[in-house]
């Protein structure tokens, strides 16, 4: 704004007194501390404690003459296959080397503290990455582009001074030192960023409605869904946890560009560590004056409030969002007017996604081209994608939109876990659809995905091979639907029901053919008879299934069988005599007590007692529990 | 969800304190009804119906509204809860990688329905979807602490250590729950 007011740049109030020798970072997203990070980072601080030659330093706390190392904990880095990661870089005489090790535990700490960190020789059994030299795990990192989570698992959340010094709220200072809205809106439009929380509508024309409905009294809201309540996306969560600065600096441009005063961030309570930090970053940047009255010392104000989800996915609907912060029963309601017309508390409100509004910063900071020049005709820039279920590197990868769905999958990822047949990849959680091997050489953009009716969505991937049935994956998602569908339009709230009983039915063996094309039918009823998204694309995953495993419909409906072996009702076990040898190992896994036999004498099983659980056909390693 | 577990529930006096707090700070504020009632449930560990009475009554609304407010969200629990909350995610990614077989262990292991408390009031299992740790599927949460790469087996084993540590050694788990699932 052109005003004669001083804007102050921002900088790290704290810069780092010292540059640590020893540099190790350890993941501390939700998948790290799953697999134990914490404990880890424990280990490390003790374990160097210990040695006397290296002082362990805050750096922008303590100086340090000595050796010194600094111990940070990040946010996801990525690889979550192999957490806890740990990186490590050491800066000796003038030269920088960088590597990552994987499934770190505290008892493997002391050796790496000894050869590595004292000794100076990496230990390469456990690396993940090694400098420049190639490892089975750099096709996931090599393929990917990293701007939404440009800082993400490199810098420590919980310090606002790290992501300063990374250059963060320099797109904020920019916005509004240089631009006028308007000319936000332009950048933002030309980058040709689309909403990444499914929709995929283009983030700066929803913007410009925003901006140019008129408000009675002046105020506008700008709201952060994190909302994230497709099972199977992470993404959202990893970008708050790991920076959630980012989005709070992607808010204040985005509300600086509508002219919104208040904003809010709508984040799961499922989510505790993101609302940790985010409550951490929050009260840090509002002492900063980089979040409040007054922004930088200009005449820009922007308040971010904090709303927990409740528990009810519908609430990732923007109307039903806005619903839930005014205290009501998070249902949608019919659009026209949209919210950028009259949203929450009937002011004009603009709503993004936290993906979206993360990568805001990047495209101020790089320009509209630089974003533009990346991706695949109407889908622009680069996509995270939480890559999940049976496919060998689970983890988060932010790939250029418009890769292939085989180089993701089978590239990032490294194929299906465990040698395994690939199935299909789920695509869009319960709005999407399963995706057959046939169609694995088309590229991810919002167009092409749509056309085969799955959908881009939030970015879930997840793989399904030989062992899942696509019934009991559809029923899944039908299960997850229908208790989730808010109850308001009857095609969805009982035709969810039907469909589910539909499924269940054919589960459990008693489904017939015509029952297909019941199922078919009541899923279009449900499509074209809901107000909102949730109910407008539930059916997506019967009909995706249906399109393309029509067979194995018919498998379950005509011979009874399920080839995976998952719908119970299909399956029976039994055992081979011949390949027995009596270890007793499938009788003491038997919660029934169904099977029975002498050591070393081939094993019976009862079909009266057998439960079908599977655990005797898991634990058996001579091939002699059958299952069909 | 909050904090549910460092609250003491036993001190009436400083529940009713903090509960006054929560009802200042939301006065007059819009939207309020949502906030109060996680704040109470975090401070109860649930809904009592005095709680939600006073709550409707804070937020200026009828107590039908704050009920159906409460009933609405999954969050909202209208009966005591126990200590400790186990969730069993199930998530597409966990879905698919037998999440139902480790909810099966674990219900069977604590002898209780998922949504039920232990008798003793120290546990409760639920089946949740998604809590976002997918790449370390199958998850089960404990309080607010995620549990990776379960298999039925390492669920219980990991459920059985939080109980050592939160009882004390070995106190209170049951014999038979070592070898979940052996007798006929």
């Amino acid at each position: 704004m052109g005003t004669e007011r001083t804007i102050i740049k921002p900088t790290p109030q704290n810069p780092w007194l010292t540059i640590p020798e020893v540099d190790i970072r350890i993941c501390l997203g939700t998948g790290g501390v799953a697999a134990g990070s914490r404990e880890v980072l424990k280990a490390f601080e003790e374990e160097l404690a210990r040695t006397d030659m290296i002082a362990v330093i805050r750096p922008r706390e303590d100086e340090c003459s000595g050796q010194c190392a600094s111990v940070t904990g990040t946010g996801c880095q990525g690889l979550c296959a192999m957490d806890p990661l740990v990186e490590i870089h050491l800066r000796r005489n003038g030269s920088h080397s960088q590597v990552t090790y994987g499934q770190v535990t505290p008892a493997m700490v002391p050796e790496i503290i000894e050869k590595h960190i004292l000794g100076g020789e990496p230990i390469e059994k456990w690396l993940v990455l090694n400098g420049d030299e190639a490892t089975e795990y750099n096709p996931f990192y090599d393929a990917q582009e990293k701007l939404t989570l440009r800082h993400v698992g490199i810098i420590d959340p919980e310090d606002i001074d790290d992501y300063l010094e990374a250059g963060g709220y320099q797109a904020l200072y920019k916005v509004l030192t240089e631009m006028t809205p308007a000319q936000v809106i332009d950048e933002i439009k030309r980058s040709g960023l689309r909403g990444r929380g499914g929709a995929g509508f283009p983030t700066g024309q929803k913007w410009e409605f925003a901006a140019g409905y008129p408000t009675p009294d002046g105020v506008k809201y700008f709201i952060c869904n994190g909302d994230e309540g497709d099972p199977g996306a992470f993404m959202d969560c990893s970008a708050l946890e790991g920076e959630p600065h980012a989005v709070f600096e992607g808010m204040a441009i985005g509300a600086y560009a509508i002219g919104a005063s208040v904003g809010y961030m709508y984040v799961r309570a499922e989510y505790p560590l993101a609302l940790r930090r985010i409550k951490i970053g929050l009260k840090a940047a509002e002492e900063r004056g980089l979040i409040g009255d007054n922004i930088m010392g200009s005449d820009f104000s922007f308040h971010i409030r904090l709303k927990e989800g409740a528990g009810a996915f519908v609430c990732g609907e923007e109307t039903a969002l806005m619903q839930s912060i005014e205290g009501e029963r998070g249902m949608p309601r019919l659009r026209p007017p949209f919210p950028a017309e009259s949203g929450l508390w009937t002011r004009p409100t603009n709503i993004n996604n936290v993906e979206t509004l993360a990568v805001v910063p990047w495209i101020i900071t790089n320009g509209a081209e630089a974003f533009a020049s990346r991706g695949y005709e109407k889908s622009k820039g680069t996509k995270v994608f939480a890559l999940a279920g049976k496919v060998n590197r689970t983890g988060l990868a932010e790939v250029p939109m418009g890769m292939t769905l085989r180089e993701v999958i089978f590239g990032i990822g490294g194929g299906v876990k465990n040698g395994k047949k690939f199935k299909a990849v789920q695509m869009g959680g319960p709005s999407g659809g399963c995706l057959p091997e046939s169609l694995l050489d088309l590229p991810v953009d919002y167009e092409t995905i749509n056309q085969t009716g799955a959908i881009v969505g939030s970015g879930g991937m997840i793989v399904i091979d030989e062992d899942n049935c696509i019934v009991d994956t559809a029923r899944y998602f039908l299960s997850f639907t229908q208790q989730e569908s808010c109850g308001k339009c009857p095609p969805c709230r009982i035709g969810t029901k039907r469909m589910l009983d539909l499924l269940t039915k054919i589960c459990e063996g008693k489904g017939t053919l015509g029952d297909l094309d019941f199922l078919e039918e009541m899923a279009q009823q449900v499509k074209v008879g809901s107000l909102c998204a949730l109910g407008g694309t539930a059916p997506n995953p019967v009909f995706t299934a249906l399109r393309y495993f029509r067979d194995e419909f018919e498998e379950h409906v005509v011979d009874k069988k399920c080839r995976a072996g998952i719908c119970t009702a299909l399956v029976t076990y039994s055992i081979d005599p011949d390949n027995c040898t009596g270890c007793r190992a499938c009788v003491r896994v038997c919660p029934t007590g169904a099977i029975t036999g002498e050591r070393k004498q081939a094993h019976v099983l009862n079909q009266e007692l057998c439960i079908k659980c599977g655990a005797c056909y898991e634990k058996c390693r001579f091939d002699a529990v059958r299952r069909s | 969800m909050t904090t549910i577990s460092t609250v003491d529930h036993t001190d009436e006096q400083g529940l009713e304190e903090q509960f006054q707090e929560l009802l200042e700070h939301y006065r007059g504020e819009r939207g309020a009804l949502v906030p109060l009632l996680q704040g109470a449930q975090a401070i109860f560990g649930y809904l009592p119906e005095d709680v939600m009475k006073r709550v409707a009554h804070g937020a200026g609304e009828p107590l039908s509204k704050a009920l159906g407010v409460a009933t609405f969200y999954a969050q909202f629990r209208l009966r005591p809860h126990a200590k400790h909350t186990i969730r069993c995610c199930h998530g597409t990614a966990c879905h698919v990688s037998g999440a139902a077989r480790i909810s099966e262990e674990l219900v069977k292991y604590l002898g209780i329905e998922a949504g039920e408390n232990t008798p003793d009031m120290l546990y409760t299992i639920e089946e949740v979807h998604c809590v976002g740790a997918c790449g370390m599927a199958p998850v089960v949460m404990i309080n607010d602490r995620a549990h990776g790469k379960l298999t039925p087996e390492k669920a219980v084993e990991v459920v059985r250590a939080f109980r050592a540590e939160v009882e004390g050694e070995g106190d209170g788990v049951p014999e038979a729950a070592d070898e979940a699932g052996t007798e006929g």
